[in-house]
């Protein structure tokens, strides 16, 4: 620092510890209250010192959950949102960015808009697509009069339909529909050098061999910070998968904990709650502390 | 910014987008336009057919008092919340910035609860702040009757509120310490030899050049908190007691899939849309103003 300010020092640290604290006190609880029997869980005031049933309860809280497919169940569905982001931003982006033809700008605020409007408040019609998802494209050939001339022509009624609910590209796919990708390869590939693209066309390399073999090894940063925010995201969803999986062996593990609620009434199971807990919020966890120097620039890259 | 150097086959070009314009189509623009005309249609449940009745649906929401009640409910934890995680988050990024000895440590852990997924830290709070368990137990003992979320709706907002702050705190200050971060050095320490002192640095030269930072994040913790408390609010408060909680995300939920009101579900999307849109928009054009960018 710049000058001595012992004072001032003591209470950056005292308030810094605070915050410390503050950060790491609901883990802390979580995991000690995870090794307490039903008795001491429930004790007023609860005991901080870890108790012995810790693995009985990650046990109890796996069976009684059925973590092990849901975790896997968040395993496909994180990876699949994960790479879908990363390779269609990627394409979307090198199309913006290196092509010039009619109609760009349009596009380029089509999908810009898709950043504006979280799948939250679009939820109903949403599901409603999902559940079938080629009704889009039957609206479009009854209004055209498509179906009508197919139908007199060939005798054969159109309609189109493909339910996706309780399957993982209904999970996945409306996902992967917005921007978010986009926009952090569209910044990037502006930073790379015309020289460079021009000597790869000098090269006689045309557009699609430019992107594999310069432009996707220069932007491996980028997919991984990207591919992590998007991982964390995708494992985090609750209200999507909540609703389009009613089949059991399409759950989440993050839409599993609310079973882990104890009952009004019945037993305060809250030594199970806090294991399923800490199981569920481990793996990204675990992802932040790995990947943490790539997310937080990818972070500060996407502003997202 | 442009390219100078492009590939000259656009043809092949779009080729590249059309993955996405699809996925945007179908699963963006189609619901979104969806929602726009079951807004003004009165749509029955499982494909009953649907009447069209122009504003109704709004005129009917907007004329319901708990719809009021939760855009009111919805501003108090948008407002309190956003507040403090950005306040919080601002004071232990500046004082982390300061890099005393052990200021990694906080740079590190702080950005833990950012991976946390809502649903989860939701349940780890609901059982911190259970009134019949652990701490606030304690309290109730000494104060019969303080604390219970589950009867009290002032209590169930605070415990929401809570939980929520406490997540982007952490995700706030990662942004808060990156600008700060930012600020050359040399300009702190020329001002520190014009003799002004650490408060005053702070105010005159880091907090006018953090400004876009603090802007940014406003508009991101005030829309994040109409979405992403929505699992939040399903754990710990279900939207009770007395609809105290039922924030507007929730409310859609709950109308649409539980109620299977979806002309009105979609009517309270095309508002709270409308909301987000123009939260957007005022905070661009009140705070921008003041904004400094550099």
């Amino acid at each position: 620092m710049v000058e001595r300010t012992p004072i001032l020092n003591f209470f950056t640290h005292l308030i810094l510890f605070a915050g410390f604290v503050f950060c790491v006190a609901p883990f802390a609880i979580v995991a000690i209250a995870a090794s307490h029997n039903l008795k001491d869980v429930n004790d007023v005031p609860m005991s901080l010192l870890p108790g012995s049933d810790f693995w009985v309860n990650i046990k109890t809280a796996w069976t009684t959950a059925d973590l092990g497919p849901k975790l896997l169940n968040s395993f496909i569905m994180a990876f699949g949102v994960a790479a879908g982001k990363v390779i269609i931003s990627a394409l979307t982006a090198f199309s913006i960015v290196y092509f010039r033809y009619p109609g760009r700008m349009l596009m380029f605020w089509l999908i810009f808009i898709t950043l504006m409007l979280p799948l939250e408040v679009r939820i109903v019609p949403t599901y409603a697509v999902v559940a079938n998802v080629l009704e889009p494209y039957q609206a479009i050939m009854d209004l055209t009069g498509l179906s009508w001339l197919i139908e007199k022509v060939s005798g054969v009624q159109v309609s189109l339909s493909l339910g996706l609910l309780n399957s993982y590209s209904g999970l996945i796919l409306p996902l992967v529909a917005t921007a978010t990708g986009t926009f952090l390869y569209r910044q990037f590939f502006l930073t790379v050098p015309d020289e460079l693209t021009e000597a790869a066309r000098m090269d006689g390399a045309g557009a699609l061999r430019f992107f594999v073999d310069i432009l996707l090894p220069l932007s491996r940063n980028n997919m991984a910070a990207l591919g992590t925010i998007m991982f964390l995201w995708a494992w985090n969803q609750y209200l999507w998968p909540l609703l389009i999986t009613t089949d059991q062996s399409h759950a989440m593990a993050v839409t599993e904990l609310k079973q882990l609620i104890p009952n009004v009434g019945g037993a305060p199971e809250w030594h199970i709650a806090m294991a399923g807990t800490l199981i569920v919020m481990l793996p990204p966890l675990i992802v932040v502390v790995l990947m943490q120097r790539w997310f937080v620039r990818g972070l500060i890259a996407t502003e997202k | 910014m442009e390219k100078r150097v492009t590939f000259s086959k656009w043809t092949i070009g779009i080729l590249f987008a059309v993955p996405q314009l699809f996925l945007i189509f179908t699963f963006f623009y189609w619901p979104a336009g969806q929602a726009v005309y079951w807004s003004l249609t009165l749509q029955q449940p499982w494909g009953g057919g649907n009447i069209w009745v122009g504003l109704d649906n709004f005129r009917s929401i907007l004329s319901n008092a708990s719809y009021w009640d939760s855009i009111a409910a919805s501003m108090i934890f948008a407002g309190i919340s956003t507040g403090l995680a950005m306040v919080i988050a601002l004071v232990l990024a500046a004082l982390t910035d300061r890099q005393l000895a052990g200021s990694w440590l906080y740079r590190v852990v702080l950005i833990w609860p950012y991976g946390i997924a809502a649903p989860a830290l939701a349940l780890a709070f609901r059982f911190i702040l259970a009134p019949e368990a652990g701490f606030m137990a304690v309290v109730n003992r000494a104060w019969p009757g303080f604390w219970d979320p589950g009867l009290d709706g002032a209590d169930a907002m605070a415990s929401i509120i809570i939980a929520f702050s406490w997540k982007y705190v952490g995700y706030n200050f990662i942004f808060f310490l990156a600008a700060f971060q930012a600020i050359p050095r040399s300009l702190i320490e020329a001002a520190a030899m014009d003799g002004s002192g650490v408060i005053r640095r702070f105010w005159d030269i880091q907090f006018p050049l953090i400004t876009p930072t603090i802007f940014f994040l406003l508009v991101i913790n005030i829309t994040e908190s109409f979405q992403d408390s929505f699992g939040i609010v399903d754990i710990m408060t279900a939207g009770g007691p007395a609809n105290a909680t039922n924030l507007m995300v929730y409310k859609i939920y709950s109308d649409g899939f539980k109620g299977l009101d979806y002309s009105g579900a979609a009517a309270q999307s095309i508002i709270l849309m409308l909301l987000i849109i123009a939260l957007t928009i005022v905070q661009f054009r009140f705070i921008e103003r003041r904004v400094h960018y550099r």
